[in-house]
């Protein structure tokens, strides 16, 4: 069975950017696209009847009217879903994506994700969702399936820029070498400079880390340089990405359990909310 | 589970208040009705529908489905709380709730899918009129100003959401019993009122553990009780979720449904209430009202609490007659009234099964039994229809000696007898052949029924020959599990 790209459009702000990078990716892997939709009917508003009493037939009375009810509601939601799926085909056209397929879901909207994981190579998603306001920039359903999905998510923000140069960000642990070489494999940033960079303490156990990261990746012939840093994590990878012009941020997502999070907060989430690029989240 | 606690909590909050309100306002009169059935003071209903509620709002397994004292369980325990009183009551509620912890572990849950359509559907009508069959006593012996207050109710219920504006706002079995409160004290009617009944919280529920000895005797009391309670809970909570879903369009986790209520009835019989289980009538006036998530549950069992505890004074003076017109509504709006209109469309035997059902249950008051008795019907039912699908031909070939029977279909228990009938025995031939590639044989009394066959053409002095009994026998095999693909179905299922 062939990969796809899948990207999650929902007619929010960045639509047009998911658009953009997945068709980008989907060019690069040399995959299908698929444009996913879903619709999710536990958000519509419920009807609020405070008549309170119940008489004969009052249960078949009730079904068909919540049925007659989100019948209208879905009709509607998939004929928008529609329309917001063509336009965003168009886009991945223009492109230049040659094989583009369209779905669309009825449910939750990572449960629905999960059950597609098998077909999907990347997933692309918007930081911002439908409901983004400026005090929470990142979309509400975005962690819940950062942290469903074992693939790779690309988080697109609202700005398409194609990539030309991309950072890792490595801290030497397990995962984050299984993403070096996930990474050296794939074509996704075949030609593209590779910034290495680890937040750390510049000892000779991370430089050997570091270096044979770099090693690896260059043998596969990647352009590779690495650098280690000290400092805060979050600031310090940022302040890298401005000084080198990076588009896409690379990193390992939610590395660590929920109670660590809790105690001293998340990594990922904070660079969510502060990334102005895009980032690819690895699993 | 993927759903996070913002869907599963917050996503439709004024919906789930308003629907909250709703509910623990007709929550009130079935606690202390409920009560009374069991031959219990009001409180102890009302603190298990308290407790029952908020408990199972986060254990449930059906997000907008509301649990509280019942009147199922209410019948079941009406001997125990007369013959040993209230502490045995709470102890076997205790042990209900271990019972239901235990069923949901072992996935009994799943056993629901024996549970036809049509004893679903006897068990609700048979709750309906168990509930309305409660409202009897009250009703009897009484003066006229009874019946005219309790049709009064029933008319402020069915047509006070008729009125333009104010109809549609104020809930009107709360309107019934303000209004019908109102005119008893007015008037000074010297009617039946809660009050009478027994008494009623004053404070919060305390933890408290039942005053029973801990040993074999007591065990030996409750473990039947607890046992049908336990059921009885588990099939009314299963049946309402079921309902809850096909309503809201969603789906639940059965067995997370079974061992919270197993949690909820222990924390209920440790504060001093009854056993309870999920309501039809509540759940349907839940989601009629907007609710859908488990803040719906949680707010009716919160709020039902407060209203008790600061209208202690007025709740007394509700008269009898209010609580009756509210049961009787829901004993209505419960009873499934399509049911009655498709006993025509339907086929006999299903008709059979429901009205077993309902016929078994209210001359019993254990809604165990009925559900039994209809599950025991649908299977015969259906063993006896399968039991048709045999087809057996013979031919002879030219000189006489040699007949062939070929079995089409499906042997078992219900349709051996007429395998064998089908055979001639009598019939002078040298050699039979009995071809039974094409059939199946599903159980040990299909073997023997062959071997009984063999034996008898055997007798009458014929070679016998059996072809194909290897691919007969393939389905005598219990471990289904490798039937369920297609290419495995077709060959199973083949040639017919």
């Amino acid at each position: 069975m062939m990969k796809h790209v899948v990207a999650c459009i929902d007619g929010s702000a960045s639509t047009q950017s998911v658009c953009d990078y997945a068709s980008w990716a989907a060019l690069r892997l040399e995959t299908p696209l698929t444009l996913f939709h879903v619709l999710d009917e536990a958000r519509y508003p419920t009807e609020t009847d405070m008549t309170g009493n119940i008489g004969l037939g009052s249960r078949e009375a009730l079904l068909e009217q919540l049925a007659e009810l989100d019948q209208q509601r879905s009709k509607l939601a998939l004929e928008q879903g529609h329309h917001m799926l063509e336009s965003a085909k168009a886009r991945a056209l223009e492109d230049g994506v040659e094989q583009v397929n369209l779905r669309q879901r009825h449910g939750d909207l990572a449960e629905s994700l999960h059950e597609i994981e098998d077909s999907m190579r990347l997933l692309v998603m918007g930081l911002h969702g439908e409901d983004t306001t400026r005090t929470n920039r990142v979309g509400s359903q975005l962690e819940t399936v950062v942290r469903t999905m074992n693939r790779p998510i690309l988080v697109a923000p609202e700005e398409f820029t194609e990539p030309k140069s991309v950072m890792l960000a490595y801290d030497g642990s397990d995962s984050s070498r299984k993403g070096i070489r996930l990474l050296a494999e794939s074509p996704i940033f075949r030609g593209l400079p590779l910034h290495l960079v680890m937040v750390g303490v510049d000892t000779k156990d991370n430089h050997a880390s570091i270096e044979s990261a770099a090693n690896h990746l260059r043998e596969l012939g990647h352009d590779v340089r690495f650098e280690i840093r000290s400092g805060e994590v979050e600031p310090t990878l940022h302040a890298y990405q401005n000084e080198h012009n990076i588009d896409v941020l690379v990193m390992g997502a939610y590395g660590h359990s929920r109670i660590r999070q809790f105690l001293v907060g998340s990594t990922t989430t904070s660079i969510l909310q502060t990334t102005n690029s895009a980032l690819l989240l690895l699993r | 589970m993927l759903k996070s606690i913002q869907q599963n909590w917050f996503s439709n909050i004024r919906g789930d208040l308003l629907s909250g309100i709703v509910v623990a306002l007709a929550l009130i009169p079935e606690a202390i009705a409920f009560s009374i059935i069991a031959g219990v003071d009001p409180k102890i209903g009302l603190y298990a529908s308290f407790c029952i509620a908020v408990v199972i709002a986060f254990t449930g397994g059906r997000p907008g489905m509301i649990s509280a004292a019942t009147g199922a369980m209410a019948l079941l325990m009406v001997t125990l709380v007369k013959d040993h009183g209230l502490e045995y009551l709470l102890a076997a509620t205790l042990l209900t709730g271990v019972l239901q912890i235990i069923a949901g572990y072992l996935k009994l849950g799943d056993l629901m899918r024996f549970v036809s359509r049509s004893v679903v559907t006897g068990f609700v009508n048979a709750l309906a009129i168990l509930i309305f069959m409660a409202q009897l006593p009250e009703l009897t012996n009484v003066t006229w100003h009874v019946y005219a207050m309790t049709a009064a109710g029933l008319a402020i219920i069915y047509g006070f959401p008729y009125i333009p504006v104010i109809g549609k706002i104020l809930p009107s079995p709360l309107v019934c019993i303000v209004s019908l409160t109102i005119v008893a004290v007015f008037l000074g009617l010297d009617i039946r009122t809660v009050g009478d009944m027994g008494e009623l919280p004053d404070a919060l529920p305390i933890f408290l553990w039942p005053d029973v000895p801990l040993n074999f005797e007591t065990l030996a009391i409750i473990f039947p009780y607890s046992a049908a309670l336990a059921v009885v809970g588990i099939l009314e909570s299963l049946m309402t979720a079921t309902i809850v879903d096909d309503l809201t369009d969603t789906s639940s986790d059965k067995n997370r449904e079974c061992k919270g209520q197993g949690i909820a009835n222990i924390g209920s019989g440790l504060l001093g209430g009854m056993a309870g289980c999920a309501m039809i009538g509540q759940s349907i006036i839940n989601v009629k009202s907007g609710g859908r998530t488990r803040l719906s549950t949680l707010v009716a069992g919160i709020f039902l609490l407060i209203m008790v505890l600061v209208l202690d004074n007025i709740l007394i003076q509700i008269p009898m007659a209010a609580l009756v017109a509210v049961m009787i509504m829901v004993s209505i709006g419960t009873f499934s009234w399509s049911s009655i209109r498709d006993l025509k469309k339907h086929p006999l035997s299903t008709n059979i099964v429901m009205v077993s059902t309902v016929a078994v249950v209210v001359a019993t008051h254990n809604l165990a039994l009925g559900v039994l008795v209809g599950v025991l019907l649908a299977a015969m039912f259906f063993a006896n229809k399968i039991g048709h699908y045999l087809y057996i031909k013979s031919d002879i070939d030219a000189d006489g000696i040699r007949r062939t029977y070929r079995v089409i279909g499906q042997v078992f228990f219900s349709s051996s007898e007429k395998f064998l009938a089908a055979f001639d025995f009598k019939e002078g031939v040298e050699r039979v052949v009995i071809d039974v590639s094409d059939a199946h044989f599903w159980d040990i009394t299909a073997v023997e029924a062959l071997d009984r066959a063999v034996v008898k053409f055997r007798r009458e002095g014929a070679d016998v020959e059996v072809v194909g009994l290897n691919e007969a026998s393939a389905t005598i095999v219990d471990r289904f599990g490798v039937h369920d693909k297609p290419e495995a179905v077709d060959k199973l299922m083949g040639g017919h």
